[in-house]
């Protein structure tokens, strides 16, 4: 770890402002930001804290939206009674994220700054190729251990894969993250990495995350948040599936449905393709297993991580039948 | 030193206990006594302790896995703040060769810790010590090294690995294999293998050293002090006596933390050349590189039989893999060649050299692979005739010990089988594979037994009555979490008479009486029987003092003998005076009685001790005279597959035992629970990633190497089913640490087959094995 000078922000304009530092990086609850620093990623010349400002840990919800303060735990957003009955999936993301230890350390905000675990990313000593880390370097992970990496969203620079669980979620529900004189769909805040992969966010220097909002909706109150893996607990997932499910009066027809998943793209990854496919049809499992499957469009695997086009259809179908189980 | 004094550490619940005194002797449930300081944080681990002047050290490793260091470019570490050194194999100071674990003498006059030939990634090159931890990192970084590269051979798959060297001394014979298996009406012939695993122990490796003089205090978690404190005076040349290892705690071993390692050997060195206290804690990524691993395993079993599932013939084959610069051969054919009678058996291994540190010890070396491949191929035998797993088990039960054709010490594995089978329900079991469901989840049951040798070696420990009535014990064995300061205060106070709250047990530092490692399961049966003949020996001289001096209470008395117990000494018909222990060393003017006990041939010479604690050379065969001495194990276990995920959850475990006579069955219990626990990652999640490329590891880390979180872990049922094994240990007991794990892995493949008519052969059974 290298030395660096640290600032106590002590109001939200003042920790805007440090951001324009050179070299600067924001400290909240530090799950990722130490972490990387350690292996040698992160080298910041300032670290501003702002774990000390006032009023950004709030959770507020209602049917028509939940507002979670850029400082809110993992831990307690996950087991706030409001997001609970409104908003399960997002619950349900959130607890099986990480671990306790970190849920009780790592906010909300500072989540969606979560960066990738490809090893070649984290290991800079070793791995001097990484146009994440080194724009232009190369990419270490192709043609590498890749059963990690993503299926979905990558580029002949990255492969690396999104590895968060709430971001998921927020993007299957149109949430949006307020920067402060911007306010951006959550989905549109993350970035493809195309021939940039070192940014990330959407996000400028003079920009601080100070809210995420999440817009209520019948499919949102009828979600969930399914996440398959080796490790029952504190893995990333092998594949994951935010969803959900809006039926017209009947019962039994798909009036509204949401879909994203986690683990197999480079980016909190919203299937479109399923929702539309399956808007309008009557639930049945054949008819949900055929179009959980447009979730792969476009997907390519390297190698180790051919598993993630099989299993994240499945993973989704599961999900919605689960979902349609539960009147 | 560290003391564990029941009497302050063991609070007393009522449902601590078991309603009598006998939790504090031989045999009793006593709860660790050494709990409350690790839950309190009041005990001390080594990286812990505060010294002046304590500079910190980082180490520089290789980047790429062969070839040759052209240059180190120091400079700018040199001059970075706070740096006091930086080391390379040209600049540290020269270290002197030192015997290997099995006391052959060094092969080379010196030993250089930083290589200047790079035989795997990680290897460590140079050091940096700074003021500060911090500085050290930073400076770390700034050295510049340039390296002629050499193709690495990656792992047992690459195609530059070749067949090995053959290890003849592994080749077991007898009958005619080849032809009794080309005879037999049912042949099975499958490939096993196992995945390079790493202890991942939760405190890292490191030390702390200093020299005062021509001595030298190292704090180091260690498996065995005395072993390592030789390897430490013959690297610095000075008596073993001047070398002082204190290890009260350890965070957890695994088989890794028994040796000095190159790392230790630079903290010791650039102490000595700074002339201060070094501190060095490996990164969690050095742990991955720093020491070795259990080493990835191949192996053939094939197997011959009757229609009736009899084995008439077992034919095995084995490869592991070893360093380039280091020999590791893990014991392949070690249960393949006793679990089952077979009247024709063959087994040979070869070792493979690749680039990676030389692999190590990880519980139940050589018997976990081992197992994996004779239990899952008699498994697969049992479906090929269409018997059941258990049953055929029982019909293929080895009467004797096949390849050492002696009587088993003791073997309860039958009663194993049944125990365990009446408390899992085996025989509600549907035979079919894929047959018992719930819902989207497949359920498997399996079946598979374990087995671990009865290794015996030597210990030596003090034992002292004192003027209080207190009984302290002493020995530089330790406790890693097995149970060591318990069942050392059990065994004491049961011998000389005491409540177990009035011993005091001091571990961990090698000048206490000696012991030799902490490995094998060796050190409870080992210490036990030292700590017996010790305080026996301490009681001997307390009674005949009783008897014999003149102002002895008892003197008049004219008895042969006394009786102590709950630290009070009586006539032995109870009608002579009743006093405490106190009260008679006071009337006889002692301020303690002391003696020590060891397990020693009687007339050891002084050189033959030395090696005795210093070395393995000397450890008693398991076969020694006229029996075969092993524990033994039986895992029934279920597990669920989901269909669509193929991911493997474990549900349901019950696991009988017998590990002959328990010192302290909660402790061994847990022991045993640990070593099951450890089976299931082993089997579902371990599996360390290398790099093709790079030929390095690249799940280096507690969140990509996987072990087991409690929520991955059912409820885990364990049975003892051991009987007093008197051939095995002074008090009875086999092996409990290293069995448990034996047989977990091939009882999850064999339930994975039973939920999923799918066999996995290869560990471990990640869910891509099965979608």
């Amino acid at each position: 770890m290298r030395d660096f000078s640290y600032v106590r922000a002590d109001s939200i304009e003042a920790a805007r402002k440090a951001t324009a530092l050179p070299g600067a990086m924001l400290l909240a609850g530090g799950t990722t930001l130490v972490d990387l620093a350690k292996c040698g990623v992160a080298q910041p010349e300032t670290v501003v804290d702002i774990t000390h400002l006032k009023g950004l840990d709030t959770i507020s919800v209602d049917a028509g939206r939940a507002t979670l303060g850029a400082l809110a735990k993992m831990s307690h957003v996950a087991d706030h009674a409001g997001i609970k009955s409104h908003f399960p999936a997002v619950s349900e993301a959130l607890w099986q994220a990480a671990s306790a230890q970190l849920r009780n350390m790592a906010t909300v905000g500072g989540n969606l700054m979560q960066r990738t675990r490809c090893p070649y990313f984290r290991d800079p000593s070793n791995f001097s190729a990484c146009n994440k880390r080194e724009p232009g370097s190369g990419c270490s992970a192709i043609g590498g251990v890749t059963r990690g990496h993503a299926v979905l969203g990558t580029s002949q620079a990255c492969i690396a894969m999104y590895p968060g669980d709430l971001a998921t979620a927020l993007v299957a529900f149109d949430a949006t993250v307020h920067l402060g004189q911007r306010v951006l769909k959550v989905d549109d805040f993350f970035l493809l990495p195309g021939d940039t992969p070192e940014r990330e966010h959407d996000i400028r220097a003079g920009e601080m995350i100070t809210a995420i909002e999440i817009p209520g909706s019948a499919a949102a109150r009828r979600s969930t948040y399914l996440k398959v893996r080796d490790r029952q607990s504190y893995e990333f997932a092998a594949a994951s599936a935010a969803v959900g499910l809006e039926l017209e009066a009947d019962g039994r027809t798909i009036r509204d449905l949401r879909v994203a998943l986690g683990g197999v793209a480079t980016k909190p990854w919203r299937a479109r393709a399923v929702e539309e496919a399956l808007k309008g049809k009557v639930l049945d499992e054949d008819t949900v297993r055929k179009a959980s499957g447009l979730a792969m469009e476009g997907a390519v695997d390297h190698g180790a991580n051919h598993y993630k086009i099989e299993l994240a259809p499945r993973v989704v179908a599961r999900a919605i039948l689960k979902l349609g189980e539960t009147a | 030193m560290t003391v564990h004094n029941i009497r302050h550490a063991n609070t007393r619940h009522a449902d601590s206990r078991h309603g009598d005194a006998s939790d504090g002797a031989v045999g009793g449930r006593l709860s660790r006594v050494d709990g409350p300081a690790k839950i309190t944080g009041a005990a001390k681990y080594a990286f812990e302790q505060q010294l002046d002047g304590l500079a910190h050290a980082v180490m520089v490793e290789a980047t790429i896995a062969a070839g040759t260091v052209r240059a180190i470019d120091t400079r700018a570490a040199e001059t970075a703040p706070g740096v006091l050194l930086v080391l390379t194999p040209d600049t540290i100071m020269e270290i002197k060769g030192a015997s290997d674990w099995l006391g052959n003498p060094p092969t080379q006059k010196t030993y250089s810790p930083l290589a200047r030939t790079v035989t795997y990634s990680g290897q460590h090159i140079a050091a940096v010590v700074a003021e500060t931890f911090e500085q050290a990192v930073a400076a770390a970084a700034l050295v510049e090294v340039s390296y002629d590269e050499t193709p690495a051979i990656v792992d047992l798959s690459d195609a530059k690995a070749g067949d090995g060297i053959p290890i003849d001394v592994m080749t077991k014979e007898w009958g005619d294999a080849e032809a009794a298996f080309a005879a037999a009406p049912v042949r099975i012939c499958a490939a096993y293998n196992t995945q390079r695993e790493y202890q991942a122990a939760m405190e890292p490796h490191g030390l702390i050293a200093r020299w005062q003089g021509e001595e030298l205090t190292i704090w180091e978690p260690s498996q065995w002090l005395d072993g390592m404190a030789r390897t430490y005076a013959e690297w610095f040349g000075v008596p073993f006596e001047n070398v002082r290892l204190v290890s009260p705690y350890i965070g957890g071993g695994f088989g890794s933390k028994a040796l000095a390692l190159a790392h230790s050997a630079v903290a010791a060195a650039s102490a000595k050349m700074l002339g201060r206290p070094v501190k060095l804690v490996l990164t969690r990524p050095q742990n991955f590189t720093s020491y070795g691993g259990r080493a990835a395993t191949r192996q053939t079993v094939t197997i011959g039989a009757g229609r009736d599932g009899k084995i008439q013939s077992i034919v095995h084959r084995g490869v592991n893999e070893t360093a380039v610069d280091g020999m590791w051969v893990e014991p392949l054919a070690s249960v393949t060649s006793i679990m089952y009678a077979t009247p024709n058996f063959s087994s040979k291994q070869n070792v493979v050299r690749v680039n990676t540190v030389v692999p190590g010890a990880k519980r139940a070396p050589g018997e976990n692979p081992s197992a994996f491949g004779i239990e899952c191929a008699i498994d697969e035998l049992a479906y090929e005739v269409g018997v059941d797993p258990l049953e055929i088990r029982l019909r293929n039960y080895a009467e004797q010990d096949p390849e050492a054709k002696k009587a088993w010490s003791t073997r309860q594995l039958r009663e194993a089988f049944a125990a365990g089978a009446e408390r899992f329900g085996w025989s509600k079991r549907s035979p079919k594979p894929r047959s018992m469901r719930d819902g989207h989840q497949l359920i498997g049951w399996g079946v598979a037994a374990g087995t671990y040798p009865v290794r015996r070696a030597y210990g030596e420990a003090i034992v002292r009555i004192l003027a209080d009535g207190s009984v302290e014990v002493e020995s530089s064995s330790i406790d890693m979490g097995q149970g060591t300061y318990t069942i050392l205060a059990q065994t004491a106070a049961e011998t000389v008479g005491v409540p177990a709250d009035d011993v005091v047990v001091k571990l961990g530092d090698s000048r206490f009486p000696r012991a030799g490692v902490a490995g094998g399961s060796r050190l409870a049966g080992v210490m036990t029987g030292a700590v017996y003949k010790a305080a026996t020996s301490a009681l001997d001289q307390f009674v005949g003092l009783a008897i014999s001096d003149p102002r002895s209470p008892f003197h008049a008395l004219q008895a042969n003998t006394l009786v102590v117990a709950n630290g009070r000494i009586t006539a032995p018909r109870g009608d002579g005076p009743d006093v405490s222990i106190a009260e008679l060393l006071a009337s006889v003017g002692r301020d303690r009685i002391e003696a020590t006990g060891d397990t020693m041939p009687a007339n050891s010479s002084a050189e033959d001790r030395y090696k005795n604690y210093t070395t393995i050379a000397t450890s008693v065969p398991h076969t020694e005279g006229d029996y075969s001495r092993h524990s033994w194990c039986a895992h029934f276990i279920e597990v669920r597959v989901d269909e669509d995920f193929g991911t493997v959850r474990v549900s349901r475990v019950v696991s009988a035992l017998d590990s002959g006579r328990l010192y302290n069955p909660k402790l061994a219990e847990s022991q045993w629970k640990g070593g099951i626990i450890m089976g299931i990652g082993q089997a579902l999640l371990e599996e360390g990633i290398v790099d093709r490329r790079h030929g390095r590891i690249v799940n280096n880390n507690l969140a990509d190497y996987l072990v087991p979180t409690n929520a991955d872990i059912p409820d885990i049922e364990v049975i003892s089913v051991g009987i007093p094994d008197l051939h095995s240990s002074v008090l009875g007991g086999k092996g409990v640490g290293e069995l448990a794990i034996v047989g977990v892995a091939p009882a999850i493949a064999n339930a994975v087959f039973h939920a999923t008519g799918k066999r996995v052969r290869d560990l471990p059974i990640t869910l891509e094995k099965l979608i």
